[in-house]
């Protein structure tokens, strides 16, 4: 049976589709995320990883590792924000972030462990797991990447690589080596005329299309998303007008983990992800990234979508050389890229 | 010395060195900007005169002495929050979001003001440089060298400011231009602005001012009222006559 054949052809298309979408959701955020903040934020797949078997180990009734992580880069952010307080002369303020990061941590724990065993139906599962995972984010800007703000772009890459080895032994650590799914948030299928759809994937490209407009008015029409556009375009325009560096990546890096953990929920029911599954989804969407340029934003989602597509056809007719097909593509991508970019030295921005 | 008025100055700078690596930019600077007074700072290419800006705005940071602004010192104040306090930055080069929309780089402007009342002062804005108002659905970055100048100064006033810097403003335009521009800066001071300028182009800058500093390879060479500096004989040679007046990047 070749790909073409009217049986299997829509079914390829939805399946590329629905991954093509996620892959479309990391690409905007890692556009985003080095527009900002000029990171490569390899651990993007890591954290679709965290946001699949976080709910999957509460659909065990068990407490998410991803709790003690949170906790961890909770205290480790309090103490750096509390020193910084102190070298400031701001001591009574230091010891209120101190109590503050206390406080909300031991909330976030009570929570978690009380509603770990209960059995929640799965879209509170899915809203706490939301709640773990989201502050990840803000909390890793704040320990790894505010310190090295005025790095270069490589020191960045090399933190990101280190945070990215650093995620995934977490991860085994918390989660274990085999692979779990997640279950359909809508199951049930569709048929539209010869064509079979399960309810999940029309849900999956109608939340990716849903959130790909949030963004888009976030960034049109919000003051806070056309500040962290002006931190894009102008790093010290932005701040002669007060925006802060730090606060724009701490938003940045909030929209990224939002992304990741949505992405690793609207995922988890059809592919089966381990601990280490994020390095390839993560490269998927970053390979959609580089086809825009690491600016564009439209070229990056049509790119990822593209990448979803290749993947599925290629998995279906030569499925030993799927990652190779896919991969691949980014060769002819980078000479085109370099052809016709301009190369600016890094130090002239 | 400059003459001494009552009250403190709101922008009191004191024995203020600045370095890039072993490069000596500022040598000691010591300036007072009285509220409500155009100041101008003014000097040849190379003077520490930009240096001076950014070191009292928080971008580069003093190797020693201090910065007071309405009496209180600004060391270890991120530039960001210096906006929030009243100080705003023109910079030399304008520092524009060239891909955004010129109504969005104003809206931007107000970005320290969460409370709001931004909209009617882009009215403001638009009414003082018409030509805004005619390219506000424009990127910033198909803007020509003047329009760019009048945005910048109208972004810088959408965070209205108590204390606006000002780096070169008259750089690269057209004479007609400059005029305008210095126009409005002198219409500032009547709304309560106060104003450092620098300036190569002298003899404009201190029609405008009411105090003038000399820079002079990072050193305070002279100062005194405007009117005085302006007639001053030994400046007349090297600042106000052709010489000094060359242009740089």
């Amino acid at each position: 049976m070749d790909i073409f054949d009217p049986a299997i052809f829509p079914v390829l298309a939805a399946d590329g589709l629905t991954n093509g979408a996620v892959y479309a959701l990391l690409a905007l955020a890692l556009v985003l995320v080095f527009a900002v903040t000029r990171v490569v934020f390899i651990p993007q797949g890591e954290l679709v990883v965290f946001g699949t078997l976080t709910l999957a180990a509460l659909q065990l009734g068990r407490v998410p590792g991803t709790l003690w992580l949170l906790l961890g880069l909770l205290a480790l952010a309090a103490v750096l924000e509390a020193a910084t307080q102190v070298r400031r002369g701001q001591a009574g303020r230091g010891l209120l972030t101190l109590a503050g990061a206390a406080g909300v941590g031991g909330v976030v724990w009570a929570l978690t462990t009380w509603a770990a065993p209960l059995g929640w139906p799965l879209w509170a599962q899915a809203l706490l797991t939301l709640a773990l995972v989201t502050p990840l984010g803000p909390l890793l800007y704040r320990t790894v990447y505010q310190p090295l703000r005025d790095a270069t772009v490589l020191v960045l890459l090399i933190a990101s690589v280190a945070l990215h080895l650093a995620l995934t032994g977490l991860a085994l650590v918390f989660f274990g080596p085999e692979g779990s799914r997640t279950p359909p948030f809508a199951p049930g299928t569709q048929t539209l005329g010869q064509v079979t759809l399960s309810n999940q994937s029309l849900l999956v490209i109608l939340l990716s299309a849903g959130l790909m407009l949030g963004l888009f008015f976030f960034f049109g029409r919000t003051m806070a998303g056309k500040a962290l556009r002006a931190t894009a375009v102008n790093r010290l325009g932005a701040r002669l007008v007060g925006i802060s560096p730090a606060s724009a990546g701490l938003l940045t890096f909030t929209l990224a983990a939002l992304i990741g953990a949505v992405g690793g929920m609207m995922i988890g029911p059809s592919v089966a992800l381990n601990y280490d599954s994020g390095f390839l989804i993560g490269l998927k969407g970053f390979i959609g990234a580089i086809i825009g340029g690491l600016v564009s934003y439209p070229l990056a989602a049509a790119g990822a979508l593209l990448v979803g597509l290749i993947e599925s056809f290629a998995s279906f007719s030569l499925s030993a050389w799927k990652e190779v097909i896919v991969f691949t593509l980014i060769l002819p991508v980078l000479l085109w890229r370099s052809l016709t970019t301009r190369h600016v030295p890094e130090d002239e921005e | 010395m400059t003459a001494q008025l009552a009250g403190t100055p709101l922008l009191e700078v004191r024995g203020l060195h600045t370095r890039y690596g072993r490069v000596e930019a500022l040598g000691g600077v010591s300036l007072e900007v009285p509220a409500e007074h155009i100041v101008s700072v003014i000097g040849a290419n190379g003077a520490g005169k930009t240096t001076l800006l950014n070191s009292v705005m928080g971008i580069l940071t003093p190797a020693a002495g201090e910065v007071f602004y309405a009496g209180e010192p600004l060391r270890g104040v991120p530039p960001e929050a210096r906006v929030a306090r009243g100080i705003t930055l023109v910079p030399e080069r304008r520092e524009l979001f060239a891909s955004m929309t010129v109504a969005d780089n104003l809206q931007l402007g107000a970005y320290t003001r969460r409370r709001g009342g931004w909209r009617s002062d882009l009215d403001g804005v638009y009414a003082r440089f018409p030509r805004l108002a005619e390219r506000r659905r424009q990127l910033a970055g198909t803007l020509s060298g003047g329009e760019q100048q009048m945005l910048a100064i109208g972004r810088a006033l959408m965070a209205r400011p108590r204390l606006l810097l000002l780096d070169e403003p008259s750089l690269g335009l057209a004479p007609l231009i400059v005029r305008d521009i210095l126009r409005i800066v002198q219409g500032l001071r009547e709304e309560g602005v106060t104003v450092l300028l620098v300036e190569q182009n002298a003899r404009a800058s201190l029609a405008i001012s009411d105090e003038g500093y000399v820079l002079e390879t990072g050193r305070v060479r002279l100062s005194g009222p405007a009117h005085e500096l302006a007639r001053d004989e030994a400046l007349g040679a090297s600042y106000l006559g052709g010489e000094g007046r060359a242009q740089g990047a």
